[in-house]
């Protein structure tokens, strides 16, 4: 089987010896672009895009709050899609977006859409396994691959169908809850990698939960990288770009620090 | 017709399981267990047992002479607004509230929209002894102040939903992500016929108890025939789907009346949010709408999935009417029978009005879901003197 962009070039950093760094940027808000820009120099193999929702279920307060403040500015799929046109940054895009956003522009017509922006993958948190087909099929054909969640509460079974699933990584969510920072690194965070890398070859990321450059490099000593989502949007939306920037880089030393450990 | 098991959750296009990868085992393990405890004669005679004894079913029908004679047709009342906390939540809420136990859990979560099923929550916790958390939108918890008290002083905390339009749907958004972090010791005990599977179905088979009774008590007032006409308001619908799960295979007309700020089958289209698919208020970009509702329980964008399936079908009919005839109807009621309904029972009240002059003659079963108590302050301050 021929990997994707993403995967592809998640394997291959991975291959290299480097650790995965994934940040989420919350399309349309205040200055998204120059963060995107920011993180992609300062280390990050891939960034997440969110099209904000009016209902984002999986999310806590400070994506919430980015999310209502980039609909406010009047972001739509339509605009974030077309200006991520403009965006080379020399690393693969995902988009993250709740299920209706897909479902109101129809699963087919949303594929293309993010296939002509340049986005190679999607994560969609509210559309699991069950329901998963339609969209698939049609990402499948699209080209664009489909990352599907993996959570602690999964049973042993359940796992395996999920990765066979996936494409690009496996998004292992870090803990019982929405997104937001914590003050440590949920115990289930590592084991639940644990059980995923035990089981799979594909690049393996916790997201959720991971708040700070420590829980990172803490991530990675069993995961193959993180997703970092909300202590991202909280630089962005107190400090602006370049505290986006600084940070990304930040976490990009305290995860090399890691494979440096090791060696 | 029959009402049907969703097989793979869906009635017809609707309905499904559409959450976070982190709550799918929860909605299975719900699904194996409301199966095991519905099949089950043990748990049906100890639910059976506390809606006679604490609910206080079965609920009477009471016959409108007055504004059957104003209008010209024959007009009946299921009165669930007569239950144990003044609405037809208790029904489903201790069903809820007994599998949550039999599930080993010690916490319920809801949401709420007027307080009823809140209120509702919080009693069946109290009596079964589980901690109780209610969200509610900070907007409802202004308009609603007497229900936010009630759940006070029955034990439960109740948190108000401070995101979006900060009404009904953004309390189910709260009350679900509480679900994700607390899923291993918390129920959901979600408050009408939505959600992902199998809440809908679920719901609906404990309302069914209004409908069942229903068929039951008109056939005796009405000599072995059903009533012409079954109508009840619709926000998620809960109501509507008991009172209709006893009349589907009769000739019987039903009909669903929407607010006409919050008609998702009216004016919506198919959507998903809150784990299924639906007819839903939304924008050219797929962004959920705010509702518009007088009546804070019909405040919400979406619709029950079996509604979305009965509209598509053609069985059931979903006609809206706005605040001003819900008023009307509100005060109808209260000076022509001596009943004061709840706004949202008004909504059916204010489309048989409207509707009498085209069915003169026929009989009308109305749900009547809840009395007006925790509405008085409202209509105080929007009637003053003009009560």
């Amino acid at each position: 089987m021929s990997y994707g962009i993403l995967e592809t070039q998640l394997r291959a950093q991975r291959a290299a010896g480097r650790k995965l760094l994934v940040p989420y940027i919350t399309g349309g808000y205040k200055g998204w672009l120059e963060a995107i820009r920011a993180a992609a120099a300062n280390g990050a193999d891939a960034i997440e895009i969110g099209i904000p929702f009016s209902d984002p279920v999986m999310d806590g307060p400070i994506i919430q709050r980015a999310s209502e403040e980039a609909l406010e500015l009047g972001a739509t799929p339509i605009s974030i899609l077309h200006e991520l046109r403009t965006v080379d940054v020399g690393v693969p895009l995902a988009v993250m977006c709740y299920y209706n956003t897909v479902h109101h522009a129809g699963d087919m017509r949303f594929a293309n859409s993010l296939r002509e922006a340049g986005v190679c993958a999607a994560i969609v948190p509210d559309l699991p396994l069950e329901e998963s087909g339609p969209w698939c099929q049609a990402a499948d054909n699209s080209g664009i691959e489909t990352v599907m969640l993996a959570a602690p509460t999964a049973p042993d079974e359940r796992l395996p169908r999920i990765i066979a699933r996936t494409r690009g990584f496996v998004y292992t969510v870090g803990l019982l809850g929405v997104t937001g920072e914590r003050d440590t690194l949920a115990a289930t965070a590592l084991s639940l990698a644990r059980r995923v890398k035990a089981i799979t070859d594909i690049p393996v990321l916790i997201g959720v939960g991971v708040s700070n450059a420590q829980q990172a490099a803490e991530a990675v000593t069993v995961a193959d990288g993180v997703v970092q989502g909300a202590s991202v949007m909280r630089r962005l939306i107190e400090s602006g770009p370049d505290a986006v920037g600084e940070y990304i880089a930040e976490v990009r030393a305290a995860i090399d620090g890691v494979v440096g450990a090791r060696q | 017709m029959k009402l049907e098991f969703p097989i793979n959750g869906r009635f017809g296009e609707f309905g499904g399981r559409f959450v976070p990868e982190t709550l799918v085992p929860a909605c299975q393990e719900l699904e194996a267990a409301f199966v095991d405890a519905w099949g089950d004669s043990l748990f049906r005679t100890e639910l059976n047992d506390l809606l006679r004894d604490y609910a206080g079913r079965p609920s009477i029908i009471t016959e409108c002479h007055n504004l059957g004679a104003q209008l010209g047709i024959r007009l009946l009342l299921k009165r669930e607004d007569l239950n144990h906390t003044g609405s037809h939540k208790i029904n489903s809420v201790l069903g809820q509230v007994l599998l949550a136990k039999r599930m080993g859990k010690k916490r319920i979560v809801a949401e709420t929209g007027a307080g009823q099923h809140g209120v509702a929550s919080a009693t069946a916790a109290a009596l079964l002894g589980l901690e109780c958390k209610v969200y509610m939108g900070e907007v409802d918890v202004k308009r609603q102040a007497l229900n936010v008290f009630r759940m006070k002083l029955l034990g439960a905390q109740v948190v108000p939903a401070t995101s979006g339009s900060k009404t009904l749907k953004d309390a189910v958004n709260e009350a679900m992500r509480d679900w994700v972090a607390t899923v291993e010791n918390t129920y959901y005990a979600i408050g009408s016929v939505m959600g992902p599977h199998p809440y809908p179905w679920m719901v609906r088979t404990f309302q069914s108890v209004i409908g069942e009774e229903a068929r039951v008590q008109c056939q005796k007032i009405l000599n072995d025939k059903d009533p012409d006409v079954v109508v009840a308001c619709v926000g998620g619908g809960s109501n509507a789907m008991g009172i209709f799960a006893g009349f589907i295979d009769a000739h019987s007309r039903l009909v669903g009346v929407e607010p006409a700020g919050g008609a998702a089958v009216g004016r919506g289209v198919p959507g998903v949010v809150h784990g299924m698919r639906s007819y839903l208020l939304q924008d050219e970009h797929g962004q959920v709408q705010e509702a518009q509702s007088i009546s804070a329980g019909l405040d919400y964008p979406g619709v029950g999935p079996e509604h979305s399936y009965l509209a598509s079908i053609g069985r059931a009919e979903y006609p809206s009417v706005t605040d001003a005839e819900v008023i009307e109807g509100f005060q109808l009621m209260a000076r022509a029978e001596g009943i004061i309904p709840a706004l949202e029972c008004a909504h059916a009240m204010a489309w048989i009005t409207k509707e009498a002059p085209m069915i003169q003659g026929q009989t009308v079963l109305m749900n009547l879901s809840g009395r007006g108590d925790k509405d008085v302050a409202q209509m105080m301050d929007i009637l003053g003197d003009d009560a």
